[in-house]
């Protein structure tokens, strides 16, 4: 077997790695939780060396030279795609949007590989080569950012997971949307307000100013004032509102 | 005086950012957009037999979906589009919980729970190349608690539970170029058969302990001949295998410890074979089917000594698998094309002479041959059985078919678009003639008498969709006329079958479909392809009488040297104008620009030697073609030796002197990659058809720039060799991307950019003086879209309103190539978070709109991004001035609003292409997005300035113009009392 091999080399890795400390901690972990899933995994995955990390962390395996000739490298990406419970139901209730996870497709750079995820949000990639690789999750109603995983080829054990869009580094591979997507716009609700506010409801408010206002302002006018442009509107051929009413109708 | 200003620039900025994202209210969903789901041509389709509920079939189809359908209706339940590189092999059910898929050569078993669709387990295995992988469903329980499923692919068998698939026992046998062609199951003990060939003529026998999955025995036989690898079970326990000349079969026993065979020679059976003979999968007991091109031939085995024809069936026709209805029974079904209607006739093993039920079913002409059948049973009131069955046709559509009837029908074939094109619709005649209305009259009256119904609600239910159907029908949006705006037009689209399907922008309805025999398989089963569809003839719009018509070109075979076939079709009614055989291949197509006298459209198409074609063979064609031969260029590209080739066209063909339709091509220039350091990506060119509406742009400081508009602008992107595969592979050292921008005409480079650390895939749009690309930056590791705006620096002194007035500008003179114009050129690249399947740009009448983005992104949904987010001179701060133009600050990545995608909460399942059409309406332009999925909606990149919204409130006009004259009225009376008053005083 070659699984106590694995455990070796990736316990070397700690004094080969001691400046990161994040490395440290990873590569002892895995040890760990190699030799005591060993039983377990082997007899599941014969010869195909699969690390969990608390069933979090995206893991290594070892090589499956032995039946693959034209593949040699090949590690398992494992990870969990976690939406909330409570932003799932409420966009649910929210929008109607298909906030089950049925949907959710884990996307490996760019669509080489597609998987889907379980309904535990769990998703593995199983094969892939060692370098720098991009991992993106499509789920309706949810803004994720794609993932770039480092799967270094000379430590194996030793792999590096970090948001692109925040460029913040996770320490277990475990996906959380940034935000919930709302496709809709918002209507909003019928208001007095709305109405008024609008270029009919502005005009109508206009008249009724006039209407109602405008006599009353002509009121505190002083009455000789009122006299003087009566004249001057007499003499002046431009005809008054009223009195083009009436002509109109006689 | 300051701070108000500020305030108003505040919020003309904040009204132009509102405009970026024009989304739709919920309530407005379906208005002005529709949505079709297809799954593809189904290759594979198990019945799940449930006693009570719904009853579904779940299939398996060749555009890679796995779905779930309603086998009353034919609705999908739920369906899951699995990438094309990880193809599913093969299909099944298992404890009729789950659905089990094998994919990606065997090496990944899914599992999928049945009434939801949910991924459950999937579990991958290491397994050796193999032409086709095998799943094997232990059928007895008794072995192991949880039913295990068998995986074999290659020399690899594996025992996976199918609860949660673990890993039960896997096997490699040793043996070199072992493929294993079939598990058996004994149904006595607990032991498993393994047939496997190695090399080509040695047969192993391995007998396995279905619970360790250890060998018990194994037994080599060679044989004589060579076999060619297909090979079907008989019965229990005989194999039979084709030889390697396809013309003898061996009929291969195994008897507890020793194989027996027998060589028969097909020839000696059927007479009249020809063509390629297969071994059909017919799974019964002691029956075969093999097929020949013309015939299908039932066998009966009796034991290895020999076979017994029993029946042959003319071409085409298909036979089911064998369907268990008794302990001892099985059924299969035979379709059989006669004349106009298939003969549906079942069979049952035990009795092969008789037929248990023989239906004439009619169906539509326009669906081809059948290609598959699957049977299955149920059992009627009278406690007899029923048979219905699912039909494939060569069109790719669906059928359930059941009593002589077809229950339901799918159109498919819409899930494999290959290429768009749209027609308008004929136009309203002013007045309808007297026949028209009398001919309608009592269809009217009917009509009106269900809506009377309807309003009085006396109508019944059926009556109630009646008028439903009526007002669809009747409602604006779905009428068989041209519009004012340009909404209603055809889709017309041409699919992977080589049918040709028009659909109504409306609703998205079919309004006519029509399978070009042109591009049906013949024979001799050649395939041949399709590859374009082009407007043929478009009418002006004075001359009504004709319709316009389409072309389509295709090849008759998959290899690009086959000859091509031309076909035109009538837009309106879908009929076949004329088809043409080329005696020449297609290797490009070239629309042209001029029109002959008949208003049909030239185009040129380029064969494999470089000879250009000039189609429609007319004189008239040929007299308007030959003043315009020394202004015709062309480039084509050729991906494998890197090189980018520009063409013109000389008169007459070399070949053929008499041929004047022909042309022969020179070569003017040639751009030669280096193929150790780049590989050409893409190479992209403006829309033929795209209008722009100014020449210059007027930027903030009062400043003029002129576009660079050359229609023979060129974008070619190209990448180092270590980055052209996917992500992941390449490190940013060793790959770059530079992008080029070449006048197709002289084959001048005008400019060249080079990106260090970036790969594709890189995705291209060209429009107006822009280019905008799309590609992976290695060193970010993000997506990275870059701009290049092409700015006129000749024509950058004409700004001076007194030269322009006393013509000392060269506006007026003649635009040609051969001026090395000065270029100048603005750049700038910002993030794009999504990965990018396709991406365009809106198109509108006039081109005064401004534009969007369209990008298909890795979620199979369509994103529009103005272009003003990809403009190269924003800038951290902008002026004052920049900023009433409209210029957003600096971000370095994109910004995702997601009220801004096109297609709201759907997603069009493994998205391939969009496709943008104006309409007459300058604001508006129609999207058309598909793959396995169709959407159509309208868009107005800055809302519609020329039209009133849809939610423009009709009452609230209405209500102001009654109070205005009611206001009116009032004071009108109020000022005449108040004259009057005046007057008595």
């Amino acid at each position: 077997m070659r699984i106590p091999n694995q455990i070796d080399q990736s316990v070397g890795d700690i004094s080969r790695l001691a400046s990161s400390t994040w490395a440290i901690a990873t590569s002892t972990a895995a040890a760990t939780t190699t030799t005591t899933s060993t039983e377990t995994m082997a007899a599941r995955l014969p010869r195909h060396l699969l690390v969990f990390f608390t069933f979090v962390l995206g893991c290594v395996g070892a090589a499956a030279a032995a039946y693959q000739p034209g593949s040699a490298e090949g590690y398992t990406i494992a990870g969990r795609i976690k939406i909330d419970a409570a932003s799932a139901s409420a966009s649910a209730k929210g929008f109607g949007l298909p906030s089950k996870t049925s949907n959710t497709r884990v996307i490996l750079n760019g669509g080489q590989r597609v998987t889907f995820a379980r309904p535990d949000g769990y998703f593995a990639f199983h094969n892939v080569p060692a370098g720098t690789h991009l991992i993106e999750v499509s789920s309706m109603g949810y803004l994720f950012s794609p993932v770039r995983v480092d799967i270094s080829a000379r430590n194996p054990g030793h792999i590096q997971a970090a948001l692109t869009e925040t460029r913040r580094v996770l320490n277990e591979l475990v996906l959380e949307p940034l935000r919930e997507e709302q496709y809709y716009e918002i209507r909003e609700p019928f208001s007095i307000m709305s109405l008024l506010k609008s270029p009919m409801g502005l005009m109508l408010g206009f008249m009724v100013i006039m209407v109602f206002v405008m006599p009353k302002m002509m009121e505190n006018i002083d009455p000789e004032e009122i006299k003087q442009a009566q004249e001057q509107m007499r003499n002046s051929p431009v005809p008054s509102f009223s009195g083009l009413l009436a002509r109109a109708n006689s | 005086m300051a701070p108000p200003r500020h305030l108003l620039l505040i919020l003309l900025a904040a009204a132009s950012l509102a405009t970026l994202a024009a989304a739709v209210y919920e309530d407005q969903v379906g208005l002005a957009d529709w949505h079709q789901k297809y799954i593809g041509k189904v290759k594979q389709a198990v019945y799940h037999s449930q006693k009570s509920g719904r009853r579904r079939v779940v299939v398996l189809t060749e555009e890679n979906v796995i779905a779930s359908l309603d086998l009353r209706s034919g609705d999908i339940f739920w369906r899951h589009v699995i990438e094309k590189n990880d193809p599913v092999d093969q299909l099944g059910l298992s404890l009729a919980k789950y659905a089990v898929t094998l994919s990606m050569g065997g090496s990944t078993l899914r599992a999928w729970n049945l009434p939801d669709g949910q991924m459950i387990w999937e579990t991958n295995l290491q397994v050796s190349k193999s032409s086709k992988p095998l799943l094997h469903f232990l059928s007895n329980s008794k072995v192991a608690k949880d039913n295990l499923v068998l995986v074999s692919a290659g020399q690899w068998i594996y025992a996976v539970s199918s609860i949660d698939g673990v890993i039960a026992w896997g096997k490699e046998f040793s043996l070199d170029g072992l493929e294993i062609k079939q598990v058996l199951q004994s149904p006595e003990n607990d032991i498993l058969y393994v047939v496997g060939i190695a090399g080509s003529s040695k047969l192993n026998l391995y007998q396995l302990n279905a619970k360790t999955g250890e060998v018990v025995k194994h037994i080599q036989e060679s044989f004589p001949g060579a076999l060619c690898g297909e090979t079907i079970l008989g019965s229990h326990n005989v194999l039979v295998a084709l030889d390697e000349t396809r013309s003898g079969l061996f009929l291969i026993e195994f008897k507890g410890e020793s194989i027996n065979y027998n060589k028969v020679h097909i020839s000696d059976l059927v007479q009249d074979l020809s063509g390629r003979v297969k071994l059909l999968p017919l799974m019964s007991n002691g029956i075969i089917a093999l097929q020949a091109s013309s015939t299908v031939s039932l066998l009966k085995l009796k034991g290895i000594d020999g076979l017994e024809v029993i029946q042959s069936f003319e071409q085409p026709a298909a036979v089911s698998n064998a369907l268990t209805i008794t302990e001892k029974d099985e059924g299969f079904a035979v379709v059989r094309h006669m004349g106009s209607e298939i003969e549906f006739i079942v069979k049952f093993t035990s009795d092969v002479s008789n037929e248990v039920i023989r239906e004439k079913i009619n169906i539509d002409q326009h669906r081809g041959n059948i290609q598959k059948v699957f049977l299955n049973n149920y059992i009627r009131t009278d406690k007899s059985h029923g048979f219905r069955a699912l039909l494939v046709l060569e069109d790719h559509s669906l059928l359930l078919v059941q009593q002589g009837n077809v229950v339901w029908s799918r159109e498919d074939g819409l899930a494999s678009i290959i290429d768009v094109t749209t027609s308008e619709l004929p136009v309203e005649k002013d007045g309808v003639s007297v026949a028209n209305v009398e001919h309608n009259l009592f269809e009217w009256l009917k009509g009106h008498m269900l809506k009377l119904k309807g309003t009085l609600m006396l109508a019944s239910a059926d009556e109630l969709a009646a008028i439903q159907a009526l007002r669809l029908k009747n409602s604006e949006k779905n009428k068989m006329t041209r519009d004012h705006n340009g909404f209603r037009k055809l889709l017309i689209l041409l699919t992977k079958a080589g049918k040709v399907i028009a659909l109504h922008t409306g609703d998205g309805r079919i309004i006519w479909s029509n399978l070009l025999p042109s591009l049906r398989a013949s024979k001799s089963g050649e395939m041949p392809s399709a590859l374009r569809i082009y407007q043929w003839q478009v009418p002006h719009h004075r001359v009504m009488r004709e319709n316009p018509s389409i072309l389509v070109v295709g090849r008759s075979g998959t290899d690009s040297a086959a000859p091509g076939v031309l076909s035109v079709l009538d837009s309106y009614s879908g009929e076949e104008l004329n088809s043409l055989k080329f005696d020449h291949s297609v290797v490009q197509i070239i629309p042209l620009m001029l029109k002959d006298s008949s208003e049909q459209r030239l185009h040129l198409i380029v064969d494999s030697h470089y000879r250009a074609h000039l189609y429609p063979r007319s004189p008239d064609a040929i007299n308007v073609f030959l003043h315009e031969i020394p202004n015709t260029y062309f480039y084509t590209v050729d991906i494998e030796k890197n090189v980018i080739r520009g063409h013109s066209l000389q008169k007459s063909c070399d070949l053929s002197s008499d041929d004047e339709y022909c042309f022969s091509t020179k070569e003017l220039w040639s751009i030669v990659f280096p193929s150790d350091a780049e590989r050409i990506a893409i190479t992209e060119t403006r829309k033929m058809n795209e209008v722009v509406h100014t020449q210059a742009k007027i930027i903030a400081d009062q400043d003029v720039m002129y576009k660079y508009l050359s229609k023979n602008l060129v974008f070619v992107a190209t990448v180092s060799p270590k980055a052209a595969s996917e992500i992941g592979s390449a490190a940013p050292e060793e790959a770059w991307l530079v992008a080029y921008l070449i006048d197709a005409v002289t084959g001048r480079i005008l400019h060249r950019v080079t990106h260090h650390g970036a790969q594709g895939p890189v995705h291209a749009v060209v429009s107006e003086n822009w280019v905008v690309y799309l590609y992976f930056n290695l060193r970010a590791h993000r997506f990275e879209m870059a701009v290049i705006e092409i700015y006129d620096q000749s024509r950058a002194d004409n700004k001076d309103v007194l030269k322009l007035i006393l013509g000392k500008h060269n506006l007026s003179a003649p635009i040609t190539s051969y001026i090395r114009s000065e270029v100048m050129v603005k750049s700038q690249s910002y993030f794009f978070t999504h990965s990018v399947k396709t991406m365009t740009v809106t198109q509108t009448a006039k081109g005064i709109t401004s534009k969007q983005l369209l990008i298909g992104t890795i979620g199979d949904q369509v994103l529009a991004l103005d272009k003003r987010f990809v403009d190269p001179r924003r800038s951290v701060n902008p002026t004052q001035q920049e900023k009433e133009e409209g210029i957003i600050p600096l971000t370095d990545s994109l910004p995702i609003i997601p009220m801004s995608y096109v297609t709201h909460s759907l997603q069009v399942e493994a998205l391939r292409g969009i496709v943008a059409i104006p309409s007459k309406l300058e604001s508006t332009t129609l999207v058309f997005t598909y793959g396995v999925d169709l959407f159509y909606t309208r868009l107005a990149p800055s809302r519609t300035y020329d039209s009133l919204t849809d939610e423009f409130s009709y009452a609230l006009l209405l209500i102001t113009i009654v109070a205005l004259v009611a206001a009116i009225i009032f004071t009108w009376i109020w000022s005449e009392k108040k004259e009057l008053n005046d007057k008595w005083r």
